[in-house]
């Protein structure tokens, strides 16, 4: 009886009035869903309009569209390249691989030694000693002021300019920088090394056995038992008995001048040097002002609880400081390491034969323009959601466990 | 603050670092030698510091070549710094070819336009960098300064003889392309931080996500190919852009993924009773945007914009790469001379010092304005 009197709008419980959408410009959702389609239709007109435009200029030229290009015979010399590579053979599309290659070569190494590098650094800004201090700061306003492109170029003369192999500067007889870039000599790996290194690991894995049986040892009895001896023995101790026990293989393949080249041992190009040495340079100081900026946010009084507690300057750096101002650097030093890799696209300016490199070679070739750009772009897209995928599971795996 | 100094004048401040009236001494053992480790430190640093510094004073001055003769032909005769080459610094190159480095190929007669545009930049920086001007009228400021740049440097009107802008070059591009990208991806960047943030419209903000990953999910120069090789294929047959217009919107595109970010942290930092209120007032949502929400948000990213056009203003050197003539590839068209082409250093030294005077400046500016509106902030 009551039932046909209440008002229909307060049965429906706690959620929002529904209202029947009105075609009506005060609706705001009738509103938005014009805007939208307004807005997309104009994209889609602008995408449209540029197809178009494009498909009839490829007719027009005779470009040929799609990736049937990759299966072609590339023709490029390539100077350097981790997998072999013919270029009488060989495809675009082993030649775009190696140029993936180069570029992981360039940036993987570029990081690891531009966070070492930043983080010495970014340390030595907060030395209580101002000569570092200061010579520091002096290292990351003057690197990060310049632009990077003129710092490759910078040391990338300075490479070229440096004497022919014949005067090449030479350390200890086995090490030679010269124009040809730097030589390095090679150890001939035999199945002794193998076994070695196989060794190590093993010992690594002791090592670590016997820390936490330590660790517990202590908490069970508070006697902590030596590490160090065990695991000097485990990590130097049982990879160099397996060693002398196969033989004690070493011979160096020594670079030595023949001619007017080096032969044997390995070379690192002087394209590859400069390009890392500028990333390297560059990025560092970044990754030094994230890193300073990182242990500075850790509150004072960790410092001065750490040290009441008798810890010295070191030991708290490293285990009260570092750890709480990791969750600090690690997001902003994400973007650096981002950085890096975008960053050594700038290879093509010293002639490094990256992925950009190699790609723009390719597109002047065939006249694919616009393939040859999806290539590089989804590399680069692949490379940078790969590291900001590991650095979000690393700053998840690091982040404070609150209650 | 000036009460409590009143009350007790003659009290000397006391250091936090050494007791009054220690003096030098003093502060050289507490910052240069306290340890026996820091003491190693700064000798082993000192040393360093002196042989690098006295190697860079007979390189850059005592060894250097100031001027070289010059043939009949006007070829320059560069035999003395030949010689010179590894003691000494052969700042003739400089006093060559620094019309040519600074202004490209600009017609020698009319290089006081371009250096007058330079100057109207840098006076934009320092009225932009002050805090009076921080109003509506600085929109118009600009407008005004980069017509009266256009002008300038096209000419064809007021008695301007005209230049193509083949002819462009040097520093005048460098500004160019950063300040013509900042002046033209900021509403842009604005227009898809709104459009990131809306929760009314999903299909726009999957548009504005889309563009700022992907734009900055790549490196610059595959912006630069695709404007550079791809544009010429969009257009319908016959039109053509200069190279350029296609780089300055390749920057463009560019610098607004990356300020549309950077507003996007202001928006987020402004607090929610903001809207809110603006809400409750009934204004709509332009209303709201443009004279409670933009305002405040704005103000707070300065620091960080300003760090971003240091960015941008470095990556112009890019340029380089598709072929235009920026400071950068000007100092390598003067490196291509026979006569000079073993002296890099000597040039890329003098465009890294006006590269750091502007960077630095900017930096500067940056870091002494995050100090202050943190101060106020924190109040």
């Amino acid at each position: 009886m009551s039932d046909a009197t209440i008002d229909p709008r307060l049965t429906s419980g706690r959620a929002a009035p529904k209202r029947a959408l009105r075609l009506s410009w005060s609706d705001p959702r009738f509103r938005a869903i014009v805007w939208q389609v307004v807005i997309l239709g104009g994209v889609a007109a602008v995408a449209w309009y540029f197809i178009n435009n494009t498909s009839q200029n490829l007719a027009s030229r005779h470009i040929a569209t799609g990736f049937g290009f990759l299966d072609r015979t590339a023709g490029i010399p390539i100077g350097e390249s981790l997998i072999s590579y013919n270029p009488a053979e060989d495809t675009y599309g082993r030649a775009l691989l190696i140029g993936v290659l180069n570029t992981l070569k360039v940036s993987v190494v570029g990081v690891v030694l531009a966070t070492i590098l930043g983080t010495l650094i970014g340390v030595g800004r907060l030395s209580k000693n101002w000569l570092m201090a200061r010579l520091t700061a002096f290292y990351v306003e003057t690197l990060r002021d310049l632009p990077l492109l003129l710092q490759l170029l910078f040391w990338y003369t300075i490479l070229q300019d440096l004497p022919a192999p014949r005067d090449a500067m030479s350390i200890g007889g086995a090490v030679y920088l010269s124009n040809r870039g730097l030589k390095l000599p090679t150890l001939d790996w035999e199945f002794a090394h193998t076994a070695a290194l196989l060794a190590l690991i093993a010992g690594a894995a002791g090592t670590w056995l016997w820390n936490r049986h330590a660790r517990l040892r202590q908490e069970a009895t508070g006697e902590r038992p030596a590490v160090w001896p065990v695991a000097l023995g485990l990590l130097a101790g049982l990879p160099l008995l397996v060693w002398a026990v196969l033989g004690a293989p070493s011979h160096w393949d020594v670079p030595a001048l023949h001619g007017f080249n080096f032969q044997g041992g390995t070379n690192i190009s002087p394209e590859y040097f400069a390009l890392l040495l500028g990333l390297v340079t560059y990025t560092a100081g970044y990754i030094a002002e994230i890193v300073r900026s990182g242990i500075q946010a850790v509150p004072w009084g960790q410092w001065e609880a750490a040290s009441a507690l008798g810890l010295k300057r070191g030991a708290i750096l490293r285990r009260i400081v570092l750890p709480q101002a990791l969750r600090v650097i690690i997001p902003p030093m994400t973007s650096q390491y981002l950085n890096l890799t975008k960053n050594s696209s700038l290879a093509v300016a010293i002639g490094y034969q990256d992925l950009v490199s190699i790609a723009n070679t390719t597109l002047n070739q065939t006249g694919q323009a616009i393939e040859g750009i999806a290539v590089i772009m989804a590399v680069y897209l692949t490379i940078s959601l790969s590291i900001s995928l590991f650095m979000n599971w690393y700053n998840a795996h690091i982040a404070l466990v609150e209650r | 603050m000036s009460t409590s100094t009143s009350v007790a004048p003659s009290l000397p401040i006391p250091s936090r670092d050494a007791p009054p009236g220690a003096g030098a001494v003093a502060w050289l053992k507490e910052n240069l030698f306290a340890t026996w480790l820091s003491t190693a430190v700064t000798l082993a640093l000192g040393y360093v510091i002196v042989r690098v510094a006295v190697a860079l004073v007979e390189w850059a001055v005592l060894g250097a070549v100031w001027s070289v003769p010059y043939s009949p032909a006007g070829i320059a005769q560069t035999t003395v710094c030949q010689n010179a080459k590894g003691s000494g610094a052969c700042w003739a190159v400089i006093a060559d070819k620094y019309r040519l480095i600074l202004f490209g190929r600009y017609p020698y007669d009319e290089q006081w336009r371009p250096a007058l545009a330079v100057l109207i930049f840098i006076g934009l920086y320092a009225v932009s960098a002050m805090r009076r001007f921080w109003r509506e009228e600085l929109i118009l400021i600009w407008i005004g300064a980069l017509t009266v740049v256009g002008v300038l440097m096209w000419g064809g009107v007021l008695g301007l003889a005209p230049v193509t802008d083949d002819f462009w070059g040097g520093l005048p591009i460098t500004l160019i392309l950063a300040t013509f990208g900042l002046a033209f991806a900021f509403p842009l960047a604005i227009l898809v931080a709104l459009g990131r943030r809306s929760t009314q419209l999903p299909a726009v903000r999957m548009l504005c996500v889309m563009f700022v990953e992907l734009i900055r999910g790549v490196p610059l120069i595959s912006v630069l190919f695709m404007a550079s090789v791809m544009f010429p294929l969009f257009m319908p047959a016959g039109v053509n852009i200069d190279k350029l217009l296609r780089a300055q919107i390749a920057v463009i595109l560019f610098a607004a993924a990356y300020l549309a970010e950077v507003v996007r942290g202001g928006l987020q930092a402004l607090p929610k009773g903001q809207t809110e209120a603006a809400d409750a007032l009934g204004l709509s949502y332009w209303q709201k945007t443009a004279f409670v929400i933009l305002p405040q948000a704005l103000r707070l990213v300065i620091p960080p914009l300003v760090n971003t056009f240091i960015g941008f203003f470095k990556d112009t050197t890019l340029v380089l790469i598709v072929g235009l003539f920026d400071l950068l590839t000007m100092g390598k068209v003067a490196l291509s001379d026979p006569p000079w082409q073993s002296f890099s250093t000597e040039v890329y030294v003098m465009l890294g010092v006006i590269y750091i005077a502007f960077c630095y400046a900017m930096s500067r500016y940056s870091r002494g304005l995050e100090r202050e509106l943190g101060v106020s902030q924190r109040r």
